[in-house]
């Protein structure tokens, strides 16, 4: 049932597809190709699929496609320009300072639950710049990591917010390579 | 933002024929292995494989002045990568940045066996690295032709080869033979670097694998995308029964997806899969069709299995007799005995199996996220009804797996779906698939019993381990083809094992036996991260506190004084320290409070390393719920190549260590499993999440030995050990969940 339904997904209105009821998640991996939202579990139990909707952490495998309307998704691929829109820098940079922070921590180990976890901890930090340890903890509960690098993430998350603390969120994160 | 798409080129059609080789068909280009280098790098291309006692087959060098380095083990998210080419780096004199490797695949990469047992350092290494000084021992050669010196009079650096006194006057690797092959045989004969000289080896270098990860470019399993493929589903019935029995179909309602166009069924005997261009159609479907299965109730159920372990028929195996264990329990001053259980556990990977597989008429191309390729390659060519060497199998990291979950059902999968489709096909599990389905690690049962003189000496030891063997037939072959269920040989990690069980201590008198139990009316089993140990240490180092505190001595004293070994006392000592142990005599059994604070600490392996962990637990007297606030562990694991990558290991151990002792247990009925997600199998969360303190012992002049798995079996004791120490109670069957904790809390004994 190909239905031409619109969507705002990084920044620019793609034409889909898929029917209303299909998963935001195959349109955005299957049509879109995109590798950030990831398949887990289809039951929103682990947050593997994690996008933003309008800066909201929302489980792309149980989003229907109708439920989306004119709302801005953001997926891994596009938070390094979702968070220079937030903090008004001139420039996209390559990578935010929670991305930055996963590899300055050697956070990830097979990186399946990145997605998640970076979308959560970009959430989190949008709202609460500076989180204690039960603010994370609390926060990013619902995503799972069977590598159990949970000890890194929750360091990597104090970094990033450390380091717009210190006014170094700029300078600090890397200019795009392009 | 058009990310980058796999497609199926066909480069190697020509090259392989030349060759006198196998016609694949095509091959698959990606961004890695356009990466690779000049076209016609060096490699060997023997009917099957590289030949191992070529040069070429390890290392390319290219004009760049930088090298591929071919490695044969895949990476897990664990390092191994980074690492092994740290000791290639170090050997060749280069630097990090000029050194990469490609993705593994049959027909092209040497066969250096699986990435299991925690062994790829210890067991690939030593080769990469001798490959390595052969090719700068050749490199040497040439330069001193070139330069017309004498090769003692040469010095190396980042790939420059200079003269000693007049550094003008250099060549590099590039220039002396970049794009072009050795044509050497591999000798193994170059002398290698002293551990003095190391630069590189020993070094914490950040892993090459995190930036693509954190970059969101990483191409996981999951990722891949063929154009023209369709999107595979397998269709069974929710959670497996006894391995014996597979599934049996009554009956398929085609007619219950008639509304899904596109989706079609693909039976062969009992396997049920669905295909569809679309994938959310795939998913529908295989949801949406009727499907009636005969389910036998063959199980024990979770209540029984330790019973039906014990009552089953047995065969049985001395794996150790040393000494005369009756007479010396008889003569014992005390004596402990017990009996242990250990619940099947799942991998239950963050993200469930992926796999591709492409089915042409003679042949087959499978990418998956298998540990072994070439196990997968004969499992995936037996189905497809194949010779073993028409079937190419290319590795993508997959999600993290910690030993054979789902991979090679998933590859037989998409096989089986392809060869019926005539198409490509991408089979991904779902996760009621893979945590229904999956491959366990065993229940256990063991018997214990450990005796020691007046002096706290242990003089006896016996342990009996009741487990079966695991599951050697992938279950889509056992329902496509009616093959049999047939369990794998071993004995390997399958069974009572010397290396975790007494081989810390100094025991004189010694019997380990193992009872192997036929596995047909059990769930389905294999390599679970550290096979077994949890079990084991679970049992044995409860079993040496219980032992200490009747000969009145502290538990880290009553270890020092049992253990020979330096190496072991090594890690005690280092853990014991960083975590400040205070020595006690008997189980501190805080009195009043809701929450009771307790302490512990283990010894464990799993074949060749070292560790030890201390723990530190919370238990909730009200609820019984029991958080490790703070772990502790320390491996010596040899020469350590990237003690960053072992300390990430490590502290993924000690969390997973915890969930595992905690909260982990699959679930089943008398006829099926029914844990079939991540309510009904709960792992460890943030809110959980030890603080975890990690300890490299690094010997730098030792050989390098297995750091993946060490620590599970210590760590998850040493929480049973503190629960112990903070409430005076004894459990002797885990998870330690609040529902397992509370009534014998309350009750005061196990």
């Amino acid at each position: 049932m190909a239905t031409g339904v619109r969507i705002r997904v990084n920044e620019r209105m793609w034409t889909v597809n898929g029917a209303q009821d299909t998963p935001l998640l195959y349109v955005l991996s299957g049509e879109l190709q995109l590798n950030g939202p990831r398949f887990g579990c289809g039951l929103a139990q682990c947050g593997s699929c994690s996008v933003l909707i309008d800066g909201v952490e929302t489980r792309s495998c149980v989003t229907p496609l109708s439920a989306v309307g004119n709302r801005a998704v953001t997926t891994l691929e596009g938070l390094p320009a979702w968070y220079a829109r937030q903090h008004k820098l001139p420039k996209t940079p390559a990578l935010t300072p929670v991305q930055q922070a996963f590899i300055d921590e050697q956070a990830i180990q097979c990186g399946y639950c990145y997605n998640g976890m970076t979308i959560k901890a970009s959430e989190l930090l949008s709202k609460t710049p500076q989180p204690s340890d039960a603010q994370i903890r609390s926060a990013m509960n619902g995503h799972l990591c069977r590598c159990g690098t949970y000890p890194r993430i929750i360091k990597a998350i104090q970094r990033a917010a450390q380091a717009s603390l210190s006014g170094g969120s700029v300078s600090e994160v890397k200019e795009a390579a392009r | 933002m058009k990310p980058a798409t796999e497609t199926l080129v066909f480069p190697r059609r020509d090259l392989l024929k030349a060759g006198g080789a196998l016609l694949i068909g095509f091959a698959i280009r990606d961004a890695s292995r356009a990466q690779t280098g000049p076209e016609g790098i060096a490699m060997v291309t023997g009917p099957d494989q590289p030949d191992p006692n070529r040069l070429d087959t390890w290392i390319a060098v290219h004009a760049d002045n930088t090298a591929t380095i071919f490695i044969g083990f895949v990476e897990l998210g664990q390092g191994c990568t980074t690492a092994l080419l740290q000791m290639a780096a170090e050997e060749l004199d280069l630097s990090m940045s000029q050194v990469k490797s490609i993705r593994l695949e049959s027909h092209t990469m040497p066969n250096q066996g699986g990435t299991v047992a925690s062994a790829a350092i210890a067991r690939g290494g030593p080769r990469i690295r001798s490959a390595a000084a052969e090719a700068r021992q050749a490199l040497l050669k040439m330069a001193s032709q070139k330069l017309d010196e004498p090769v003692d009079r040469l010095t190396v650096s980042e790939g420059v080869v200079s003269v000693a006194g007049n550094p003008r006057k250099s060549v590099t690797y590039g220039q002396l033979v970049g794009g072009k092959p050795f044509n050497l045989p591999y000798t193994g004969t170059a002398p290698l670097k002293s551990f003095r000289d190391y630069k590189v080896v020993g070094q914490p270098i950040p892993r090459l694998d995190i930036p693509e990860k954190a970059a969101g470019k990483y191409m996981h399993m999951q990722h891949v995308r063929i154009p023209g493929m369709l999107h595979g589903r397998i269709v069974r019935p929710a959670g497996q029964g006894a391995y014996g029995d597979g599934a049996s179909v009554l009956s398929v309602d085609e007619a219950s997806i008639a509304g899904i166009l596109g989706a079609r069924v693909i039976r062969k005997r009992d396997f049920v899969g669905i295909v569809a261009p679309n994938e959310w159609d795939a998913v529908r479907a295989a949801r949406q069709l009727k499907v009636s299965w005969d389910r036998p109730a063959a199980l024990p159920g979770t209540g029984a299995v330790y019973q039906q372990m014990r009552a089953a028929k047995t065969t049985d195996r001395i794996v150790v007799d040393n000494g005369d264990v009756t007479a010396a329990f008889a003569s014992s001053a005390h004596v402990v005995s017990q009996i242990y259980r250990g619940p099947y556990q799942a991998h239950a990977p963050f993200g469930p199996n992926c796999a591709f597989a492409d089915v042409k008429a003679g042949s087959a191309l499978v990418m998956c996220s298998t540990q072994n390729i070439y196990e997968t390659r004969r499992k995936v060519a037996q189905v497809l009804g194949l010779a073993v060497e028409k079937v190419a199998v290319r590795y993508y990291e997959g999600s993290g797996t910690y030993g054979r979950s789902c991979y090679d059902d998933a590859a037989e999968a998409a096989a089986i779906l392809s060869q019926a489709a005539s198409q490509p096909v991408r089979v991904q599990f779902m996760r009621w698939d893979e945590h229904g389905w999956g491959n366990f690690g065993p229940a256990h049962v063991g018997e214990i019993r450990v005796g020691i003189d007046a002096a706290g000496k242990i003089t006896a030891y016996e342990y009996h381990g009741w487990q079966h063997h695991w599951n050697a037939t992938e279950t889509s072959e056992q329902l496509a083809l009616g093959t049999p269920a047939a369990e794998s040989a071993g004995p390997g990690s399958q069974q009572v094992s010397n290396f975790n069980l007494a081989a810390m201590y100094a025991i004189p008198n010694l019997r380990l036996v193992n009872h192997r139990v036929d596995g047909s009316r059990f769930l389905k089993g294999s390599n679970l991260r550290s096979p077994l140990d949890v079990s084991f240490s679970f049992a044995q180092e409860q079993t040496i506190d219980e032992l200490a505190f009747l000969a009145g001595l502290d538990p880290y004293e009553f270890r020092k004084r049992n253990i020979k070994d330096e190496r072991w006392l090594g890690v005690l000592d280092a853990v014991a320290k960083t975590a400040n142990w205070t020595p006690r005599a008997r189980e501190r059994r805080q009195a009043g409070g809701r929450i009771a604070t307790g302490r512990g600490i283990a010894l464990g392996t799993h074949t060749t390393s070292y560790a030890a962990a201390v723990a530190d637990v919370e238990v909730d007297r009200e609820t019984g719920k029991i958080v490790a606030r703070h772990l502790y562990g320390a491996i010596d694991a040899g020469l350590c190549v990237n003690p960053g990558c072992l300390e990430n290991q490590m502290s993924g151990m000690l969390v997973q260590a915890a969930s595992r002792m905690l909260k982990e247990e699959v679930t089943f009925s008398t006829s099926n499993v029914t844990s079939l997600d991540w309510d009904s199998y709960p792992i460890l969360r943030f809110d959980e999440c030890p603080t975890v303190t990690t300890i490299v012992v690094q010997h730098l002049d030792q050989k390098p030995s297995g750091g993946g798995e060490e620590l599970m079996g210590p760590a998850a004791a040493a929480i049973a050990n503190a629960l112990s120490d903070a409430t005076g109670v004894r459990w002797r069957e885990y998870p330690l969940t609040p529902a397992r904790v509370l009534p014998t809390l309350q009750r005061g004994s196990a």
